[in-house]
């Protein structure tokens, strides 16, 4: 607990200091609410996620961090008896707007999943399966495609003689950064990952994060984590919710050093969770 | 220790059940094989239908042209096998191509893009279509069925490779529906979650995604599907016009080896060569659906470790 103080007022004093401009958020709610059939899984929700910069929702089980996440590219359309209320914008776009396209919208914003779920095909033809269903490349270019985004995730030196295995071969973190390296070849702008790092060991863990790091850079990252530890060490913002509530979201170093409400102030001392 | 005598019955009970079912599988091997067996042995039985008589073409009579013939109660018996086995090949191929592609195709509607509602109506329906007695689809595809196909076609002949390959398609559908939609429904959902995660219509997904993870099922489903076209008998007895042509056309009546046997057993001489040859038919039978389900068993496994890199 104590290092988790150190690092979030390091991470707040690193705030103080720099005055910045308020970026346009890439995400943002407003009034949001989601139903499941009669239960409200989500109330109220108004949350804006700043661009490249790494956002982290925390929370117990069931307080529907993983439900929002999905809300951000429409995965939870693939459930049935969902309801949704109040806005969401991508950029400026409404995502829930009845002309919106889909398929467009789950490119822009792609997700991470919790076990890491590569095809049960070659590695080669996860990470081309994205830019060829999407005819963003083919034959030759698909080589240089695969290569470069398998560099992201730090792979292509471990795999580059054998692109061809299944990919279901690999240890559970090299599936989770093809799985990461799957997405980012389809060039989206926003990486929605839902508890990434729950399947792996804590090395596998701390490795993961460094490439979030890297990545932040480029995209705009929102990350579900049950790690708070996980959550004060990547994130810039963040958001703690209770009982499909955001009860509070600042920044991270605010939120774990300072929390404005005391139910913030309970989860993150461990009174509950 | 009374515990302990009544578990040791009831193991002893299910393991004298379990091995009954392998003896009587054995045993019927056993006494079909050496019925079949005084092909090779017996010099009476080998002087009108040995090995060569059954397999090479053969002239009855010095001066009559070679050929392969299936007339073993006429006054020179001649017993060529290889008519029945075109006969039985072009059948199943018809069968499997009237049916494979509709079996699968509704596997993957029913599996990947029906609505619950619907899929709880399709597959309960087809596999009701595996509940219908093989003699009924028969009397159907020889009443019915054949008029309508020689209209339709313009054939000379009604009774037909054609029609009984439809009708034998028939029952081989559900067979391969079943299987093949619960290989389908099988694949995790995260495999098809990830696909529409990154912006693939599900359509794309499932020719993708969901059918290659389903590969070792969906070829099971096909490899059950043959061996049922292979041995069903009285669908093809009825409506293939049961004559042992050799003629490799679709349009032509056929016999198949199944067929053979069932209509030939039952008035046959026996222990006469004709006797034996029925046999061997069985034997060849028995011994192609056992070797075509041990490949297609070894491939399942095969593909299955390639998919998972078990053992890559």
């Amino acid at each position: 607990m104590e290092e988790l103080l150190i690092m979030s007022q390091a991470a707040l004093a690193d705030s103080v200091l720099k005055k910045e401009e308020v970026p346009a958020p890439k995400i943002q709610t407003k009034d949001l609410a989601l139903y499941y059939g009669n239960f409200r899984a989500l109330k109220n929700v108004d949350i804006s996620i700043p661009p490249q910069k790494i956002t982290a929702l925390i929370g117990p089980s069931g307080c529907g961090k993983s439900t929002l996440l999905r809300v951000f590219n429409r995965m939870n359309d693939l459930i049935r008896g969902v309801r949704i209320s109040g806005q969401v914008f991508l950029d400026d776009q409404d995502i829930y707007h009845p002309d919106t396209d889909l398929i467009a919208l789950r490119k822009r914003a792609g997700m991470v999943f919790q076990r890491p779920n590569p095809f049960p095909i070659s590695v080669f033809k996860n990470v081309a399966y994205g830019p060829s269903i999407h005819g963003m490349a083919s034959g030759r270019e698909l080589e240089s495609i695969v290569e470069r985004h398998l560099r992201a995730t730090g792979l292509w030196d471990d795999l580059k003689d054998k692109l061809h295995i299944p990919a279901l071969s690999l240890s559970p973190e090299q599936q989770q950064r093809l799985c990461i390296s799957r997405l980012l070849a389809v060039e989206p702008e926003v990486l929605l990952m839902d508890e990434p790092c729950s399947a792996l060991d804590p090395i596998a863990t701390a490795r993961i994060e460094d490439l979030l790091f890297e990545l932040k850079k480029d995209y705009t990252i929102v990350i579900v984590t049950h790690n708070m530890q996980q959550a004060a060490r990547v994130s810039s913002s963040a958001g703690f919710m209770l009982l499909g509530e955001l009860v509070e979201f600042g920044k991270t170093g605010q939120l774990f050093t300072n929390p404005i409400d005391p139910r913030t102030h309970d989860y993150i001392t461990g009174r509950f969770g | 220790m009374r515990k302990k005598i009544t578990e040791s019955v009831i193991e002893a009970i299910i393991h004298i059940s379990a091995s009954l079912a392998i003896v009587g599988l054995v045993l019927i091997f056993i006494f079909i094989g050496k019925e079949a067996l005084h092909i090779l042995t017996s010099s009476e039985v080998r002087q009108e239908a040995g090995l060569s008589r059954l397999f090479l073409p053969h002239s009855p009579e010095p001066g009559v042209p070679k050929e392969f013939a299936w007339q073993p109660v006429s006054d020179i018996p001649k017993y060529s096998l290889f008519p029945l086995m075109v006969g039985t090949l072009k059948v199943t191929l018809v069968a499997l191509l009237f049916a494979l592609p509709l079996a699968l195709g509704a596997a993957i509607f029913s599996s990947e893009f029906a609505p619950s509602w619907l899929r709880e109506i399709i597959k309960p329906s087809i596999e009701l279509l595996a509940g219908i007695p093989s003699v009924v689809l028969g009397f159907f595809a020889l009443m019915v069925m054949a008029t309508a196909i020689q209209n339709a076609l313009g054939l000379d002949y009604r009774l037909n490779a054609i029609n009984a390959g439809i009708a034998l398609g028939l029952a081989v559908i559900p067979i391969v529906f079943t299987v093949a939609e619960d290989a389908l429904t099988a694949v995790p959902q995260s495999f098809r979650e990830g696909s529409i995660a990154l912006g693939a219509t599900s359509w794309q997904t499932a020719w993708r995604v969901v059918l290659p993870a389903a590969f070792p099922g969906i070829f099971a489903a096909c490899v059950l599907g043959f061996g049922r076209a292979i041995g069903e008998t009285m669908i093809v007895l009825m409506s293939s016009g049961n004559a042992a042509i050799m003629s490799f056309l679709p349009t032509y009546p056929l016999r198949s080896l199944s067929a053979t046997i069932a209509a030939e057993l039952g008035e046959v001489v026996h222990g006469s060569p004709h006797y034996h040859v029925l046999f061997f038919i069985g034997t060849l039978l028995f011994i192609f659906t056992f070797i075509l389900n041990l490949i297609g068993q070894l491939f399942v496994e095969r593909l299955k470790d390639r998919l998972s890199g078990s053992r890559a």
